[in-house]
């Protein structure tokens, strides 16, 4: 019984927290409308097996007499070169645009908040050997070096990941770092260590949460560009392979049919287009609630 | 003195000044240079100066967040910078601080009951429930309501988030609290309260401080032997009553005369210090305080002044101060 | 009174997530030229918010301003575009903030600043500018002015910065300074300093100083008059020796015994109610949940400034309970 009443009571200021945080993200229309938009995609993306027309066109099953069909009731987006439902396989590309953008976001910032939070907070030695192998990595063009990467690892959509994950991670590193040392010298920082709380734990309790909320915003930021990146690698052969229906791999194949079909390149291109425009508009604004100067009212 | 509780002999904090490629020390800060104090349990010491004059470096070490460059502090009768790791993790429990601004020394992202569960969890193995309910034991003992442990910092004022720093620097029952200018960001009404809290609190579990604060009334208010540092330095020290009464350095003069007041009446009533503190890489000769002080001579820039006597147990040091004969 | 400055009926309001809110509501105030006029009052008073109002800073979104006037030599600058403001800060009204470090900007020496304050606003050239910074910097009691011009904001200290930052403010010809507790997070012997400085610039140049002080220490020392702020109301004013020696209204006398005196005495704790929203009185007045002698009379009519003695004013029905003032009963203006 007092057990339940201990986590209401711990769970009740976190509701008014989210309250105010919807009502801030709420103030600015075009935040409201992507923050419609993603969630729309997120439910696309979780539904999409169940509510495409076509569901046996995602893999491998082909439909030769209904090629290159022009837009129509029956094919909402036309058909593809192989009469595959360009419709069904947008809808899809939506969950493996955004599976494999999470995860890759996720996992260069598995890498890069425990590096820099560690480099910020500690200074000297450690902050210069961390940030001298950070800035290996951002002396290459970040595009260049997945390129690189996806090549080395063979051509397929987890190395794909795997490949923006370690292009990407030490931009957080960077970012969390400068956020640190500001942070470390903060007095519930030296309230902590007063106290006697042992160094890993003032890192990961007191400086992690203070400068994650900038990392959150070009996280948010970032999926966009990370979708665009996987695109790209697709594009050019490195990241998801025929018949997946992914997006960037899409607009690839569609080249060749572009001056008869332009439906087949036009609907994937869209589709990343708007994710990668909503996400942008969405990093914006939580950068707004997540201001401490417009928290404040 | 029988129940000595802190003792600092001759301490001494030096920052290095680097410069040039190697980072090689130029230069010397001499942020404390040689502080000797002794504390009895139960008392308040009031450490008054300007920003600049040591204190907080002072604290610092004390706390052990710095290691200092010379000099002994016995705390408890143990040598607090020699001493192995289990037993410092002791004594830290009994030496704890409260910060000036109480917007900043609470993490914004944590809950209170983390906040002031924090020194409970480091050094023993409670949480959960039991957690909670000591934390809100320590929010009922600084006169906070109990269900504000499921609260976030900025749901409360300055002087509840003071209340709260109280609470998580008492949630070890320390026996040295540090006050860091536990009032100057907030306002009189709390301020009020605070003190009153503090002194309170000092008589039912028996606590010391030290005090530092630029505010005299709250130093009148509270402590019961002053320290007054200038540029390293304790320039005059002794009971309350008698820095206040009988103020012997003119450097303390200066300070309680800058100060307004209620009964002032009108900016001639102040008055100020000329020029500003001098730098503590190359403090100035002789008696550091001569280039500002008002009755300095030639032998002030030559000589420093020692610790003379001025009564039983009030000691300042100036060449101007006459010894109490047989004092 | 023939107001140099006059605040009449001003009325703000805060748009936050839980509704709109009255933040401040001053029904008059008015400063004669060249006075030190103080505001006293908790943080969260409108102390703050009634400085930005003033010189029309405050951020539109949140903040409404519902009515009123702010004259200024007969001119209502509530009425003023924001390119008028633009000329009217600086020339006519100017304004002094807690921390003399974020004024500052870090990457200019302090003479370049000042110097591109009056090539903004005057036509001179750059060499006679120079000539009136090195003025301005001797006018703010600061030594060696050649040397202190070529030095960055971090290379001084913090009294100097203040000075410098007043000198700033100053060096447009404004004659009405408002300064928002300039002398927080100062020593107490650079306080003295910073203060006597513009008691005596207040004596020189004739300049009215709005003074919004925490301390009713600092105010009895530099200021004439004063008004004590509580949730957006004045509900005390008059000349400094009439409200600290004989206060009438129960949140100054509260303020006045908080302040601790002697070891032996305890501080005066017994009427301490502390601010709460969730009390908060809307109809009558803004003190009732907070007051000890609260009567029901206060929790329904909200109680105007009314006339005590000399220029004494209290807005509180009790204050007149007592007899003695109880044949003045007349409002003010």
């Amino acid at each position: 019984m007092t057990k339940n009443l201990g986590l209401i009571n711990s769970i009740k200021p976190r509701i008014k927290e989210i309250r105010l945080s919807l009502y801030l993200l709420g103030r600015n229309r075009l935040t409201r409308l992507s923050l419609v938009v993603v969630i729309l995609l997120i439910l696309i993306a979780l539904v999409a097996p169940y509510i495409v027309p076509y569901p046996e066109h995602i893999e491998t099953e082909t439909n030769p007499e209904d090629k290159l069909l022009l837009p129509s009731g029956d094919y909402f987006f036309g058909t593809d070169e192989l009469g595959r439902d360009v419709f069904s396989r947008v809808l899809y590309g939506t969950r493996i645009s955004l599976q494999t953008a999470l995860v890759a976001v996720g996992l260069a910032l598995l890498i890069g908040i425990p590096l820099g939070a560690i480099a910020g907070a500690t200074g000297g030695i450690v902050d210069e050997i961390i940030m001298r192998i950070t800035d290996i990595f951002l002396s290459f063009p970040p595009l260049l070096l997945a390129i690189a990467i996806a090549a080395f690892l063979g051509p397929s959509l987890e190395n794909a990941m795997l490949a923006i994950a370690v292009s990407w991670w030490p931009w957080y590193t960077r970012l969390i770092r400068g956020q640190a040392v500001s942070i470390r010298e903060r007095q519930f920082v030296k309230a902590a260590r007063a106290i006697g709380t042992p160094p890993m734990k003032i890192v990961f309790g007191h400086i992690v949460p203070n400068c994650i909320a900038p990392v959150i915003v070009q996280a948010s930021m970032d999926i966009g560009g990370v979708i665009l990146t996987i695109a790209s690698l697709s594009f050019l052969g490195l990241g998801a392979q025929p018949p997946t229906p992914e997006w960037g791999l899409m607009v690839s194949t569609s080249r060749n049919y572009f001056l008869n079909a332009w439906w087949y390149s036009i609907f994937p291109g869209l589709a990343i287009f708007v994710t990668v425009l909503v996400f942008n508009l969405l990093g914006d604004g939580l950068r707004e609630i997540l201001d401490p100067k417009t928290r404040k009212i | 003195m029988a129940n000595s509780i802190l003792k600092v002999r001759a301490l001494k904090k030096y920052f290095p000044v680097r410069s040039g490629f190697f980072s090689k020390p130029v230069a010397w800060v001499k942020a404390v240079d040689g502080v000797t104090l002794e504390m009895e349990q139960g008392e308040v010491l009031g450490l008054v100066g300007e920003s600049g004059c040591g204190k907080t470096t002072l604290v610092n070490v004390l706390l052990k967040l710095e290691e200092p460059t010379s000099g002994e502090v016995f705390f408890d009768g143990l040598d607090l910078f020699n001493m192995d790791k289990k037993s410092l993790r002791k004594i830290r429990k009994n030496i704890q601080i409260v910060f000036q601004d109480p917007f900043w020394s609470l993490n914004p992202r944590l809950l209170i009951r983390d906040i002031v569960g924090e020194p409970i969890k480091v050094h023993t193995n409670c949480g959960g429930e039991e957690l909670a309910t000591k934390v809100g034991d320590l929010m009922e003992m600084v006169g906070l309501p109990r269900n504000g442990v499921y609260k976030y910092p900025h749901e409360f004022s300055g002087g509840e988030r003071q209340r709260i720093a109280i609470a998580r620097a008492l949630a070890l029952s320390p026996k040295l609290v540090v006050l860091d200018e536990p009032t100057s960001s907030i306002d009189v009404l709390s301020q009020a309260q605070i003190l009153e809290l503090l002194r309170d609190l000092k008589e039912r579990l028996g606590l010391t401080y030290i005090l530092i604060s630029h505010d005299l009334s709250v130093v009148n208010y509270m402590a019961d032997r002053i320290a007054v540092m200038y540029l390293g330095k304790i320039v005059e020290y002794g009971p309350a009553e008698d820095v206040f009464g009988q103020t012997a350095h003119p450097y303390t003069k200066a300070l309680f005369a800058a100060i307004p007041t209620l009964d002032t009446e009108g900016i001639d009533s102040i008055t100020t210090i000329e020029g500003n503190v001098p730098s503590a890489i190359n403090p100035p000769s002789g008696c550091r305080f001569h280039t500002r002080c008002p009755m300095a001579k030639d032998i002030c820039k030559e000589k420093e002044p020692g610790m003379v006597d001025c009564d039983e147990g009030h000691i300042a040091a100036c060449h101007f101060i006459k010894q109490k004969p047989g004092g | 009174m023939s107001g140099y400055f006059e605040v009449k009926n001003l009325k703000v309001d805060f748009k936050t997530f839980e509704g709109q809110k009255n933040v401040l509501d001053i029904d008059s105030l008015a400063l004669d030229k060249g006075e030190t006029f103080g505001i006293v009052g908790e943080s969260g008073a409108g102390k703050t918010v009634l400085a930005l109002t003033i010189l029309l800073l405050l951020s539109a979104p949140p903040a409404v301003i519902r009515s009123g006037s702010i004259n200024l030599d007969g001119e209502n600058l509530l009425q003023k575009t924001e390119k008028e403001m633009q000329k009217i800060r600086g020339r006519n009204i100017s304004m002094i903030f807690q921390d003399p470090m974020s004024t500052l900007n870090p990457v200019f020496t302090v003479g370049e600043q000042i110097i591109r304050v009056f090539k903004n606003n005057k036509r001179i050239t750059r060499k006679d500018a120079q000539k009136e910074a090195l003025r301005m910097i001797e006018t703010v009691k600061l030594p060696d002015a050649a040397n202190i011009m070529a030095k960055y904001p971090h290379e001084l200290s913090g009294g100097q910065r203040q000075r410098i930052v007043i000198a700033i403010a100053l060096s447009c010809g404004s004659e009405f300074l408002i300064a928002d507790e300039p002398t927080r997070n100062l020593d107490v012997t650079i306080q003295a300093g910073i203060l006597k400085l513009v008691a005596e610039l207040q004596k020189e140049l004739g300049v009215t100083v709005l003074f919004i002080a925490n301390n009713l220490g600092l105010v009895s020392a530099i200021c004439s008059r004063v008004a004590i702020l509580h949730e957006g109301r004045i509900v005390e004013t008059g000349k400094v020796k009439e409200v600290l020696k004989d206060p009438r209204h129960p949140y100054t006398l509260t303020l006045l015994n908080a302040i601790p005196r002697d070891k032996g005495e305890k501080v005066n704790l017994d009427n301490i109610v502390f601010k709460d929203s969730e009390n908060a009185n809307e109809k009558g007045c803004r003190y009732y949940y907070r007051c000890p002698e609260k009567k029901d009379l206060c929790r329904d009519t909200e109680p105007v400034c009314r006339l005590i003695a000399g220029t004494h004013t209290v807005a509180c029905h009790m204050a007149f309970k007592g007899g003695e003032a109880g044949g003045k009963q007349h409002t003010e203006g």
